[in-house]
């Protein structure tokens, strides 16, 4: 059956479009404003130029211009910022967008071919929400004999998994992190242990029997490699003495971790690969084996969302390596430039100190809450560098390092074969875990010989 | 274990009866599995390993012997061809040989060069196929894209000559179809030539590989004893230590002038088993060279046949070395423009026969390293 298309009228179209604009205006006039009002009412809503933002004042600030800068600066700094954009879900999914854009281009250059071309017309850069939009038009169809409410609930718990490690990342200085625990690198620990309570839930209840085996791969292959994966970041633990990850970059201001320990650094990515499931160690997913392991009766968005979560798992971890063996945010500070005239005559930023020479703290960053004393320090002298410049350096340093490491991740997928089980377990359980212990030692050689930690040479 | 089912009523011929056992987990790999290809493999696994493997071929049954029996010697030649069209003209090869014995024609000289060429170059375009199969069985995705990519150069090169980038129906009984381009020569000597240095690095990326090793030496082990007793063929059986190749052994159209060699090697495991045909692509590359420079560079490229020839009263069997092994054809004629019986005697299911005597006792994630290491297509086996 074919459907033929209605011919072309004016009239109707305009008629459409006045409909629609008139119901729009309608429904949003009598309910929706009323509505974000009420919302707005029950709110903690910040103080800004001493005045409080009310629910009645949020509607007059919008449209005002003057108070658009400082209503941003306060979203910016408020929780849900965090959680939603900047060091949360929002920067790990770009990372994770562009992760997966590369992995293409690369894999493809590795092996000859083009990779994704036409969609969004340069170099396919589209064919990402391409996918995404294929994926969320496809039907979900659950298997007739599957456990339905926990084959429902596997992939949102693996990206709300994935997500909360992600929470623990801190990405800049001056606690840019949506959680900032003092016992970070625990919670991280705890954390991974949720996924292969994930992936064996979604295997079993799917019901099906090249799930199962995927999930008892997944199970074997995430609890083995668990150990070496804690135990290799022990080290790094006993030199620093505290497991606040902010803290643990701090510790790396002169030089890296990696420097010390390298067997440590080694014994961590390949159980970071194994824990990915990443080539060579993608066996709970072995296509020739087993269809598509744990996977395979996940449709749809459901696989679009396991999907998400790996990527963003595998950011969370290409950023832990970061932070604990090459030192984070850590890194000379090159941008913005020292050396660089007063923006007097630009965004005005009404700022609470009520000196009219310093409405900006720093060129370039205006919508930073910064110290402006800070930047009559640095002009003395006294201050090396501002907070601001340290926050975008940092960033800037910690998104490279993250990238450089993501790149390495993706690597053996074009150069490796799939291992098998058997040889997984004893790399895990000979190997990783010898190591790991021999890392341990080092580090606390380390200590004793007085060369760092509490009272050390460096 | 469970009590075996017995049966109240009884069972219609075909269905078999067999035990529950609550620890064996039974896998229908196929025909609808990433890891199977065009048939099913029913394995049974205890925990990680494999207890009993039952292949199941026959999801591409054409009927091709049938077929045969109602065209004449011409008209079947396409679709002889189609049970591996990777493959076509050393599938064709003992066909042809056997209607020009029947039919009594002589094939002039520069024929026999341009089929020997024609046909080492459709090996290497087979095997290169088969190649990026074991790779991504292997999950190698590179090792996928780099054959399939690099088996283009040789599909063009066969355009060139047939016409055809897959299916060529290239050689007819009395010669071939029709003559090679102008400066096919020149054309084929450098492709060929590239050709090789592409596949030499192979080697690094894959044969060499540390992991790749690890994983597919000693598993599938197939001794030498074994390998001659169930009958395998081609690269299996070379792979188990049997110096057997018919370019050698029984040496059709021009084979016996050039210098052919073999590749032998002892192991008998997944690796061996991979990496003949990879060496069997290097000695095709020589096999080319060699018969570009002895070709006639001038002459007819076929003999003429009556419009319809008649084979005389008899029964004929010749067979080739094909990309996967020895490929016979028995024809059986009764004097008559048709052949009265044709069979296809092909190696893929002579060598699928060593397939439950491997995979047994294995584990499962050798499955796809042992079944693709047998040079096996499915296509073939079912004709």
């Amino acid at each position: 059956m074919s459907v033929i298309a209605p011919k072309f009228r004016l009239g109707y179209f305009l008629k459409g479009i006045f409909d629609n604009a008139f119901w729009i205006l309608t429904i949003v006039t009598l309910a929706g404003i009323p509505a974000i009002q009420i919302v707005l009412f029950y709110l903690e809503l910040p103080v800004i130029d001493g005045e409080l933002l009310t629910a009645f004042l949020a509607f007059t600030w919008l449209f005002n211009p003057t108070m658009q800068v400082p209503l941003i600066k306060a979203l910016i700094y408020s929780d849900l910022f965090r959680i939603v954009a900047f060091p949360g879900f929002g920067f790990a999914a770009l990372i994770a967008a562009g992760t997966i854009f590369v992995e293409r281009k690369m894999l493809a250059k590795l092996q000859l071919r083009v990779g994704p071309f036409y969609c969004g017309k340069v170099e396919g850069i589209l064919q990402l929400a391409g996918d995404g939009l294929k994926l969320i038009s496809k039907e979900i169809i659950i298997p007739a004999k599957a456990d339905k409410p926990l084959f429902w609930a596997a992939p949102v718990l693996f990206v709300g998994t994935a997500a909360a490690f992600v929470a623990l990342i801190p990405v800049a200085p001056g606690g840019w992190v949506v959680a900032d625990l003092d016992v970070g690198l625990l919670a991280v620990f705890a954390v991974i242990g949720f996924f292969p309570i994930i992936t064996i839930l979604s295997a079993w209840s799917a019901n099906s029997k090249f799930p199962f085996i995927g999930g008892i791969r997944a199970l074997h292959q995430m609890v083995s490699f668990e150990i070496p994966l804690i135990l290799s970041l022990l080290g790094v633990v006993i030199l620093t003495g505290t497991l606040n990850l902010s803290e643990i970059v701090e510790s790396q201001s002169s030089f890296p971790w990696i420097i010390f320990m390298p067997i440590g650094a080694i014994v961590f990515f390949t159980t970071m690969l194994a824990e990915l499931e990443r080539i060579p160690f993608d066996l709970p997913e072995a296509e020739s084996e087993i269809v598509a392991g744990w996977l395979t009766e996940f449709s749809g968005m459901m696989y679009g969302l396991v999907q998400l979560g790996s990527y963003l798992k595998l950011y969370a971890f290409a950023a832990l390596f970061v932070i604990i063996f090459l030192g984070g945010w850590t890194g000379p500070v090159f941008w913005p430039p020292l050396e660089t005239e007063l923006i007097t005559e630009g965004i005005p930023i009404p700022n609470y100190a009520g000196d009219p020479i310093l409405t900006v703290a720093a060129p370039g960053l205006p919508l930073l809450d910064q110290d402006p004393n800070e930047w009559v320090l640095q002009q003395q002298g006294e201050l090396q560098y501002t907070s601001g410049q340290l926050l975008v350096s940092g960033v800037i340093w910690f998104v490279l390092k993250t990238v450089g490491v993501i790149f390495f991740i993706l690597l053996p997928r074009g150069v490796f074969p799939r291992i098998r089980l058997d040889m997984l377990l004893h790399i895990g359980w000979y190997k990783l875990i010898g190591l790991s212990f021999v890392n341990i030692f080092i580090a606390l050689g380390l200590v004793y010989a007085g060369v760092i930690g509490p009272g050390g040479i460096l | 274990m469970a009590e075996q089912v017995i049966p109240t009523k009884k069972m219609p011929p075909g269905l078999q009866v067999e035990n529950v056992d609550d620890r064996i987990m039974t896998l229908n790999v196929g025909p609808q599995h990433p890891g199977s290809g065009h048939m099913r493999i029913i394995v049974k696994i205890d925990g990680d390993y494999i207890v009993d493997a039952d292949p199941d071929p026959g999801y591409v049954h054409r009927g091709e012997e049938k077929m045969a029996e109602s065209r004449n010697y011409i008209t079947n030649i396409p679709h002889l061809e189609r049970p591996v069209i990777h493959d076509s003209c050393n599938i064709l090869y003992p066909y042809v040989l056997g209607v020009e014995d029947l039919v009594g024609i002589e094939v002039p000289e520069r024929a026999k060069y341009v089929r020997v060429i024609a046909a080492e170059l459709n090996r290497c375009i087979y095997i290169q196929y088969w190649l990026a199969i074991y790779g991504i069985f292997l999950g190698h995705s590179t090792m996928f894209m780099w054959p399939a990519g690099d088996r283009e150069l040789l599909i063009d090169l066969m355009e060139k000559i047939t016409g055809a980038r897959v299916t060529h129906a290239y050689f007819i009984p009395g010669g071939v179809r029709n003559d090679v381009p102008a400066n096919f020569e020149d054309v084929c000597l450098r492709q060929v030539n590239y050709f090789e240095k592409r596949i030499k690095e192979y080697a690094d990326i894959f044969y060499d590989n540390p992991i790749l090793k690890a994983r597919t030496e000693d598993t599938g082990v197939l001794s030498r004893e074994d390998a001659i007793r169930l009958g395998t063929t081609g690269s299996v059986l070379r792979a188990s230590g049997v110096d057997y190749d018919l370019r050698i052994k029984e040496p059709y159209d021009v084979y016996d002038e050039l210098d052919v060699h073999t590749n032998v090697l002892k192991s008998g495991d997944s690796y061996a088993r991979s990496k003949i045909p990879w060496l069997d692509m290097l000695e095709s590359c020589n096999i080319i060279r060699q018969a570009l420079e002895k070709m006639p560079k001038s002459g007819s490229i076929r003999t003429k046949l009556k419009p319809n020839p008649k084979g005389r009263e008899d029964e004929v069997y010749r067979r080739v070395e094909s990309g996967r092994g020895s490929a016979g054809c028995h024809i059986i004629s009764r004097g008559k423009p048709e052949p009265y019986r044709l069979k296809l005697s092909v190696s893929s299911f002579r060598n699928l026969i060593a397939l439950p005597y491997l995979l047994k006792g294995e584990k499962l994630g050798n499955m796809p390293a042992v079944y693709w290491s047998l040079n096996y297509w499915p296509v073939e086996a079912d004709r």
